[in-house]
């Protein structure tokens, strides 16, 4: 929640794009080992399903500001998904028409989401993963001057709206929080929820979870042209764990079984880092951030299928 | 021996190979036996002695530069995995 937004629990807004942020906070008391306490900051209770609200609201905002962004001109962004929705709603909102430059191998609900708030969606090839999607928004930005592109991946307003909206709101709802665990994208909100507490709380760690890419989606022709996205700053990271597809799933199955919790994918991974972490750390108060919630995710059958079967799916599809 | 998985963008240099076996104790130990069965692997996955950033190196599941960087351990059963560094979001 932005400084001044008000709060979710009581009142009315004056539209969507106020009732970002300030979502719930759910200790996970069947999922958490004896004497470790886990609090869940549920991502997927914003307006559109995601976190990705939070930078959305954050880069139009800071755009409109400061004149980059003119009424009517049109938002260009890559994304693999949740960015690109939490842009389109707001684009729909404000009148800005709205341009998705999306892999072509993430799922239907994407897609759909997309059309129905009314954003164009330019496919980029699945094989070359976002880095893919990034490259070609860059490409068509350059073509067309006409275009604003917040870009997630380098706009300073996506960690500062964890910064100054997730940040504080986990303090205050976990204000004894040791470790802060979330998956690891863009970047931002590992490092602005990152930078708030470890000013305020000095000794909290940060950890992320990270995504091993599918076999299919590291398309890169050479390692120059991975990508480090600037908003990290890595200096604020105390550890770094490699999730696979199938630790996610397992996590985001006993998410649901256990505490009824029905997240995305990355929140799979970050649950399975959660435990990881608190079975490394006796009496420890963990706080991790579940992304988004399941529903753009149901066609893929991520809760039913066999995991094998749908781990070799995934090895070439971008859902992170 | 230790696993060392590569990237599909680098298979090139391995012969194709999803994975190799390397002997060491140490990260930097495990490249260097890398290194020397594959020596045009040294000039992209390191620069001037140090870790490309573009390429991020786990101990199993673990990333080495919030270890302790290539002087971080390896036993035997261990994998290590080599990859581009990627975008979500």
């Amino acid at each position: 929640m932005l400084p001044g937004a008000p709060a979710r629990t009581a009142g009315t807004y004056p539209d969507l794009v106020a009732a970002i942020g300030n979502t719930p906070m759910v200790e996970l008391r069947r999922l958490a080992p004896p004497g470790v306490r886990i609090f869940a900051k549920l991502e997927g209770a914003n307006p559109s399903g995601s976190v990705k609200d939070r930078i959305a609201r954050g880069m139009i905002e800071d755009a409109l500001a400061s004149g980059a962004l003119q009424p009517g001109q049109t938002i260009l962004e890559p994304s693999s998904g949740n960015t690109g929705i939490s842009l389109a709603m707001i684009g729909a909102l404000l009148g800005h028409p709205v341009r998705i430059v999306l892999p072509d191998n993430t799922t239907r609900e994407r897609s759909e989401l997309l059309a129905l708030y009314g954003a164009q969606i330019v496919y980029s090839p699945g094989a070359e993963g976002s880095n893919g999607a990034i490259r070609l928004a860059e490409r068509l930005a350059v073509q067309d001057r006409t275009l604003f592109m917040p870009f997630q991946y380098g706009n300073d307003a996506n960690p500062r709206a964890h910064e100054q909206g997730t940040g504080p709101e986990i303090l205050a709802a976990v204000p004894d929080v040791d470790v802060f665990v979330a998956g690891l994208g863009t970047g931002g909100t590992l490092t602005g929820v990152g930078r708030f507490l470890k000013r305020e709380r000095p000794g909290v760690r940060v950890v992320a979870a990270e995504p091993l890419p599918g076999e299919q989606v590291q398309g890169l022709r050479s390692l120059e042209e991975g990508f480090v996205p600037p908003v990290l700053d890595a200096a604020l990271l105390d550890d770094r764990y490699l999730v696979s597809n199938r630790d996610a799933l397992i996590g985001l199955r006993r998410l649901m079984r256990a505490e009824g919790i029905f997240a995305g994918l990355s929140c799979g991974a970050a649950i399975h880092v959660a435990l990881r972490v608190a079975a490394e750390t006796p009496g420890a108060t963990i706080v991790v951030l579940l992304a988004d919630g399941g529903w753009k995710y149901l066609s893929t059958g991520l809760w039913t299928r066999d995991l094998d079967e749908l781990e070799d799916e995934l090895e070439g599809s971008v859902l992170w | 021996m230790s696993t060392v998985r590569i990237p599909p963008v680098l298979r090139d240099d391995v012969g194709g190979q999803r994975s190799v076996s390397a002997s060491g104790s140490t990260v930097q130990e495990v490249l260097d036996d890398l290194f020397a069965a594959y020596p045009a692997l040294r000039a992209r996955v390191t620069e001037e002695g140090r870790l490309s950033g573009f390429v991020n190196v786990y101990v199993n599941d673990r990333d080495v530069r919030y270890r302790d960087g290539l002087a971080t351990a390896v036993g035997p059963d261990d994998t290590v995995i080599l990859l581009p560094a990627m975008a979500g979001g």
